[in-house]
């Protein structure tokens, strides 16, 4: 089983075993890809693209791509910077993105990539779109303004808590995340303790009366950039 | 009421076995039986069928032709795709809207009658057109509108409204429609006689190994427009591990300005028919699957009774024409009105019953597809090639056309041309020997291979069509002098962003900004540095969108950019002021202005 | 030689930009060393006396008199930095921008929980600037050339940019002061 083999990205020499993707391999190489809807206890995604890579000169995304021996991986460069700086943007502007009133702020996983990023404003027009809330849950509401259709609930309830709570409706532009009732979250068997809701990555699914629990200063994103913990694997030689 | 509705409901999913695979079809049909798939219909959808509510929820909103609110018992869909509206559409549909006394959008107060858009409908050969249910009507005019809703009213049955029979098979009774095949030029592949059984013959004299090696030899590619080849498909699925395999057939022609497929479908689905069980005996597979577009529902009686001739005839069903343990069968999928399921994955997910959202790649359909086996998908046109391939021989096959692309090619032109319809021509022939054909010789420009593909310019007319060059799934629009290239862009983004499913960020988000910059850039407040922002913009959605349609939806604004830069240019000036020119202080305050009653004394500076 | 002058402005904002700039402290001092304050509600300027080296715009756009300062600040000043949440996306106040203007209106004056308005009017005076109909960030206004975000933006966020402009150096903060929050 452990037929290891090697790969590159961004030239540095990488190993993978099969049934891996790009990713993993790159978590475990301590190579940081930047990723919103990809959760390490839920199967991939491949939807933010955010983790869009060159292999072998096209693009996929690495947290669907199988890793493979010999292949040619491109991370860090100018071309996709820019894009997923672009992508960055597009979430912010796509949703109602408020960061100074949102209890996510500073454990965001959407605003820490922005961070990382350095973005000071998207290079994008804002779309402010009409999105609705869920308050009806006594533990748990949803605020669509700040959804950026990962998927993480979906797959977590499903697979995490055996539920099917949440799920998309509608496409395109329109998409939207719903839940399994007629009319609202109080309706369904989403618990508190749901792994679905700390899936989310953004404060789209909060539980309530916790917020703003975490002083600024000490909260997950404050001093070092999201991806930090996977860079470190490759900063420390013992490992 | 709830008694009835519960009975309506258990009665469709138990027409299905109750399989949720088959959640296109229950819904589909809830859809016509109740005029909408409601809250309530949902929850017994789910029960019956053993899933989640949200699970029916999420399938009923993807699709066109699906609603969870009531519409009226019948819904006419205009079609507002590119040629349609050259051709007069907006005045059809202002009849259309006073007759009714409706927007688009709406339903009439008694319930009767839902006016709606719909992207193209494949008829933009006898545009404009639309469906009132299944009912295809063409050649609209206000005239024709006003008939429509008062005959409507008087009877209310979409069925009389054909009063003029179409050629061909459009008059077979089980057809009855008054479309017209427009076929302007017979090639030797598609459009020449085969007497059915002539390729499966040929097949079953050789092993399934040697078939594919045939399909191989022929260089057959495939004809949806990216080209794979055909037998290198086939020989994967093959070989792919499962316990079954799959034949899917897309029938799915959604591109605006494709029709080629529907002429094949009305007048050669023995050929095709053919081609899906060659492949069936090729790969392995003992069931096929024609995925058909909600928008061609006309033709699903007409094809099954084909298939039901093949069964009597021995061409499907089990040991075909003798041949032991060969078994294959053909089902009809009936889409319901979104284009993303002409791409193979979404198609696929579209079969399974779930909503139209392409699959991850890998794994490929060849190695995982329908339900998780091995599957071949190909188009229409493919499975005809293939069909002839089998009767006629590799070597015929490959001597036509050109080098890269051997065999002829299936083109639905339509827009500013003498002779709108369909040709079959050998790969390799020049845009300008085509255009001639089509008399559209004076063409200011040319959409080649639909809103996806190229818009090209008289300076490219000396290219051929062939996938090495001007690559196309078989639509060409022409555009005489005189049309606005940009807002044409414009409308085929509009599409994108309709038909996006709405799973990747690029092309969700990115096409709604291409459309929403090109707008503006239209509305005179453009800056030149907007064509930087629409080039970079179309780079990334073209290159991290995780399907075809996005990876095509900016083709719209990128190739107009290559080659019709000065449209750009002469609509954006330069300005010093330091001001953004996309702002529009008067629209920004006119609504304030009717709510204060007083003007803006800034506005007007 | 003259020293270089900066403005600054308050928009669709709540001054907290402004409150957090008076957060340098003593390096205050430091700074009008380097500058003067041209139009600002620091010096109480209403109208521009010249060319301004920076100008700091804190808020969105609201309303038609916000569009006319702003564009004020584009003519009379060099390099326009938006400072905080507001002036950036819109910030508190854009929260309205989903909703149609008359709704906003009704519900602020007529209709919302705790109104009392025995006249059961909506404010409509001559020197009441129209309303837009939604609340647009700065640089969808006008061409912005810097952005400090945070809400507000941290004294220390504000004082190295502007020191960082002063001596003619890029902006490029450091990532302990990229902040949304």
């Amino acid at each position: 089983m452990n037929h290891t083999f090697t790969f590159t990205i961004d030239g540095v020499e990488v190993r993978g075993r099969p049934g891996q993707t790009i990713m993993q391999a790159a978590d475990e190489a301590g190579i940081y890809i930047p990723r919103l809807c990809a959760h390490k206890e839920l199967v991939p995604h491949g939807s933010c693209r955010v983790c869009t890579v060159f292999v072998n000169g096209r693009p996929q995304s690495a947290c669907t791509q199988p890793a493979a021996p010999g292949i040619i991986v491109e991370n860090e460069t100018e071309a996709l910077l820019a894009i997923r700086r672009s992508l960055i943007d597009m979430l912010f502007v796509e949703g109602n993105h408020f960061c100074p009133f949102c209890e996510k702020s500073g454990n965001c996983e959407l605003q820490a990539l922005a961070y990382r990023f350095g973005i000071t404003a998207p290079q994008h027009p804002y779309l402010f779109p009409k999105r609705d809330l869920d308050a009806s849950h006594p533990d748990i509401f949803i605020d669509r303004n700040r959804c950026i259709l990962c998927g993480r609930c979906v797959r977590a309830s499903r697979d995490l808590d055996g539920k099917n709570v949440f799920q998309f409706v509608g496409r395109g532009p329109g998409k939207r995340i719903a839940v399994n009732a007629k009319a609202a979250l109080a309706d369904t068997d989403a618990a508190r303790t749901d792994r679905a809701v700390s899936a989310c990555p953004v404060g789209a699914i909060l539980r309530k009366r916790v917020g703003y629990a975490i002083p600024i200063g000490q909260r997950m994103y404050d001093a070092a950039p999201i991806g930090s913990d996977i860079e470190a694997v490759r900063a420390d030689p013992h490992q | 009421m709830n008694k009835k509705l519960n009975a309506v409901i258990q009665g469709i999913c138990a027409k299905v076995g109750k399989d949720r695979t088959r959640m296109v079809d229950v819904v589909r049909e809830t859809q016509a039986a109740l005029g909408c798939v409601s809250s309530e219909a949902m929850d017994l959808i789910a029960r019956e069928t053993g899933t989640h509510r949200v699970e029916v929820e999420s399938v009923v909103t993807f699709y066109a032709f699906l609603s969870s609110t009531p519409k009226g018992k019948v819904v006419i869909r205009l079609c507002n795709d590119v040629v349609d509206r050259m051709q007069g559409m907006k005045r059809v549909a202002e009849a259309f809207e006073k007759a009714l006394g409706i927007g688009f959008g709406q339903t009439t107060p008694d319930g009767a009658i839902t006016l709606e858009y719909a992207p193209c409908i494949g008829m933009s050969d006898q545009a404009p057109a639309a469906l009132v249910n299944d009912v295809v009507v063409t050649g609209l005019s206000s005239d024709s509108a006003r008939e429509i809703v008062a005959a409507l009213r008087e009877h209310g049955d979409p069925s009389r409204l054909v009063r003029q029979l179409g050629d061909g098979n459009n008059a077979h009774p089980l057809v009855h429609a008054m479309v017209r095949n427009n076929l302007r030029a017979c090639g030797p592949v598609i459009f020449a006689a085969l007497e059915p059984g002539a390729a499966l013959k040929s097949a079953l004299a050789m092993t399934p190994q040697e078939v594919i090696r045939d399909v191989k030899t022929a260089r057959l590619r495939g004809r949806g427009g990216a080209g794979f080849p055909t037998g290198m498909k086939w020989e994967f699925t093959r070989q792919a591990p499962g316990a079954r395999r799959f034949v899917l057939c897309n029938a799915d022609e959604g591109e605006p300005g494709t029709f080629k497929d529907r002429v094949i479908l009305t007048e050669c689905p023995d050929l095709l028919f053919e081609g899906m069980t060659v492949a069936g005996y090729a790969i392995g597979a003992d069931t096929g699957i024609m995925y058909l577009r909600g928008e061609y529902a006309y033709l699903a009686p007409f094809l099954e009774d084909v298939l039901a001739r093949r069964r009597a005839q021995n061409l499907l069903g089990a040991a075909i024409l003798g041949k032991q343990g060969f078994n294959f069968d053909i089902r009809i999928q009936l889409g319901a009105g979104a284009y993303i399921c002409g791409e193979e994955t979404a198609l696929i997910s579209s079969c399974e019953g779930l909503r139209g959202d392409p699959k991850n790649r890998p794994p490929f359909p060849a190695q995982k597809g329908y339900l998780g086996f091995p599957t071949a998908v190909n188009n229409v046109e493919t499975f005809c090639c293939a069909a002839r391939i089998l009767a006629r021989g590799a070597g015929w096959f490959a001597e036509m056309g050109s080098k890269g692309s051997p065999g002829t090619k299936l083109l639905s032109v339509a827009g500013d041309c003498r002779s709108p319809g369909v040709y079959e021509v050998p790969f390799g022939i020049s845009l300008a020997e085509f255009l001639a054909m089509a008399g559209a010789e004076d063409a200011a420009a040319v959409q080649v291979g639909g809103p996806s593909g190229q818009m090209v310019g008289p300076k490219d007319f000396g290219r051929t069509i062939c996938y090495d060059d001007l690559a196309t799934g078989g639509s060409v629009i022409v555009l005489g002098r005189g049309r606005d290239v940009l807002g044409v862009a414009l409308e085929f983004l509009e599409f994108f962003v309709d038909e996006s499913c709405g799973y990747c960020t690029p092309c969700r988000v990115g096409n709604v900004l291409l459309k929403e910059r090109l707008q503006a850039i239209l509305a005179g407040r453009g800056e030149p540095a907007d064509l930087e922002y629409l080039q970079k913009l179309g780079e990334t959605v073209k290159t991290a969108s995780r399907c075809g349609l996005g990876q095509t939806s900016p083709n719209p604004v990128l190739t107009t950019l290559k080659n019709f830069r000065s449209e750009y240019e002469k609509r954006v000036a330069p300005r010093g002021d330091g001001l953004q020119p996309s702002f529009d202080l008067s629209a920004a305050v006119a609504d304030a202005q009717i709510i204060a009653g007083r003007a803006s004394v800034h506005a007007a500076r | 030689m003259a020293k270089p002058k900066v403005a600054t402005t308050s928009l669709a904002g709540c001054f907290g930009c402004h409150m957090s700039f008076l957060d340098i402290d003593d390096r205050i001092l430091k700074l009008i060393e380097l500058v003067d304050f041209d139009k600002s509600p620091v010096d109480d300027i209403k109208k521009f006396t010249g060319r301004c080296l920076v100008g700091l715009i804190e808020g969105g756009c609201c309303n038609e008199e916000n569009v006319r300062v702003l564009q004020d600040f584009r003519a009379h000043c060099d390099i326009l930095i938006s400072v905080g949440e507001c002036a950036i996306a819109g910030g508190i106040p854009a929260m309205r921008n989903a909703i149609p203007l008359e709704e906003c209106l009704r519900e602020s004056y007529l209709k919302g929980p705790t109104i009392y308005n025995p006249t059961k009017t909506i404010p409509n005076d001559e020197e009441i600037p129209l309303l837009l109909d939604r609340v647009y960030p700065a640089h969808e206004v006008v061409k912005i050339d810097y952005f400090l975000p945070g809400c507000p933006p941290s004294a220390d966020t504000i004082w190295e940019a502007l020191t960082a402009l002063l001596n003619g150096k890029p902006l490029d903060l450091p990532y302990p002061l990229i902040k949304y929050d």
